[in-house]
């Protein structure tokens, strides 16, 4: 996941590298490091920002790092879905449960359906549908689409896939 | 100056095509060393055989307004049996089961070491290694440009125009007929039966139409990629197929509020051959509209390139059919 950060430094050398530190020893990636040297926080401290890209299991073991650092953590935003995808499904998608269908997505833990678009011609007609999926990674939104289509396999659904997934 | 005598097998279309272009570039031809003389012309009910030179502007008013090429009863496979000759341009239907007569008469050719040009994909979808290796024990050429994207030039620009380049893999549009039915459903917000009516109405879609629309035709011609450019060993039966039958107008106009296009694409690339409708987004280069095709391939040294074009026509089909025939006879 993609998280940003927002930390308060001592204004003493050392202190950039110190906050650097924990991100590379968990195999973060780090994005952009903005010092803001000139200015100053209320405490007197040097605001940073923090942009990495971070297993999700590791950003606990980096904040009490930073902490035990004596470096303070401010605030931190987890950006868990960076991959946005759209498939279209064409088919019975209500008379087939499509909240089934959605929590099957959603259950994942690494992708969730962010939007619906429904379209219903006439009764015993296919429907049509446009789904947005957000999922944590490019591996998991190709996860994500395959496991759309064993779905949709089994209830008779066509998936149509934008190229270049896989 | 070279001369070359030639057969023209199949005068449907395509053949039909080739005559027309073999009269109208006859003095390019001679320009660059090339003298052809086209010695028999077979459809599939009749034939003329001149060994001095069949008139091709009276074989074609004859075919078109008889119906039939000549008057003698000897056969295509027959004519590439017993008349002299050194190249058969095979441009007869195709067929997907067997390989039908098309197959039949290219093996007959290697056996004399005849070159073969080929419009013809069911041959070399079901059995590419087999007629390669004939070809190569007889010393013969076999160039099939034409069997991929009409006049595109997909296999020799692969193969000759980026040598040394490494194919990643390959993805495109190869059936106008499909093309054309996804463009119209979305323009018209029109069902898919009407759509394939209007194309029928137009001649665009076979009567028959199931060989396009259900991805026979695509997948055919993936099968030759797949080979031919990747040196894979692959027929119809590892190809992965989705047609175009199931899709809605109302599917088309969700994909375009998102920003796509549902297009029939067929790809290639190191773990899967597959044909199925997929969204394209509407600025990328394969969203081309109407009959148009289009091939984009990605190569290791020259990244992406893509040409797009006339997939079909018996005039382009043609063209590709002349270029191999320059391509093999210019030195």
């Amino acid at each position: 996941m993609r998280v940003s950060m927002d930390l308060e430094l001592k204004d003493i050398p050392g202190q950039l590298v110190l906050a650097l530190k924990p991100v590379s020893e968990f195999k973060g990636n780090l994005i952009s490091v903005v010092h803001h040297h000139e200015k100053r926080t209320p405490r007197g401290k040097i605001p940073v920002q923090l942009v990495f890209e971070i297993k999700s299991d590791h950003l606990d073991n980096i904040i009490s790092l930073l902490e035990e650092s004596g470096i303070s953590v401010v605030s931190v935003d987890e950006k868990r879905y960076l991959e946005h995808g759209a498939v279209i499904l064409i088919g019975h998608i209500v008379h087939t449960d499509i909240k089934d269908t959605i929590d099957k997505i959603d259950n994942t833990g690494y992708a969730e359906v962010v939007d619906l678009n429904l379209a219903m011609p006439r009764i015993n007609r296919p429907s049509s549908a446009s789904l947005k999926i957000d999922a944590v990674s490019k591996q998991h939104m190709s996860a994500a689409i395959e496991l759309l289509k064993s779905i949709a396999k089994e209830k008779d659904l066509l998936v149509i896939e934008p190229i270049g997934v896989n | 100056m070279k001369t070359i005598r030639a057969s023209i097998i199949g005068f449907g279309a395509v053949g039909q095509g080739v005559a027309k272009v073999l009269l109208d570039k006859r003095d390019y031809l001679r320009g660059i060393g090339i003298d052809m003389k086209v010695i028999a012309i077979a459809d599939s009910r009749t034939a003329v055989v001149d060994a001095q030179g069949v008139d091709l502007a009276s074989a074609l008013s004859r075919k078109k307004e008889t119906g039939a090429v000549g008057s003698d009863t000897i056969s295509g496979t027959e004519i590439i049996r017993t008349v002299d000759h050194e190249l058969v341009i095979e441009t007869t239907p195709t067929n997907i089961e067997t390989g039908g007569v098309g197959l039949v008469n290219m093996m007959a050719a290697f056996e004399r070491g005849m070159d073969v040009v080929t419009s013809n994909k069911g041959p070399l979808a079901l059995k590419y290694g087999e007629v390669m290796a004939a070809a190569k024990s007889s010393g013969s050429y076999c160039r099939f440009e034409a069997t991929v994207g009409g006049a595109m030039p997909v296999i020799n620009l692969a193969c000759d125009v980026l040598a040394g380049n490494r194919m990643i893999s390959m993805e495109g549009i190869f059936n106008g007929t499909c093309n054309y039915i996804l463009s119209r459903m979305m323009e018209e917000q029109a069902p898919y039966e009407q759509m394939l009516a209007e194309a029928q109405e137009l001649g665009i879609a076979e009567k028959d139409p199931s060989y396009d629309v259900e991805g026979i035709d695509t997948a055919s011609k993936l099968v030759i990629v797949a080979n031919s450019i990747f040196g894979m060993n692959v027929s119809y039966k590892d190809v992965t197929v989705t047609g175009i039958t199931r899709i809605t107008p109302e599917a088309l106009s969700l994909a375009n509020a998102d920003g796509f296009a549902i297009k029939l694409i067929g790809e290639v690339n190191d773990s899967r051959i597959n044909v199925a409708p997929k969204l394209v987004p509407l600025s990328h280069p394969l969203a081309v509209g109407g009959t148009l095709n289009v091939f984009s391939v990605q190569t290791d040294l020259a990244g992406p390139i893509t040409i797009t074009g006339r997939g079909a026509g018996s005039i382009e089909t043609a063209s590709a059919i002349l270029s191999d025939i320059i391509s093999i006879y210019r030195n």
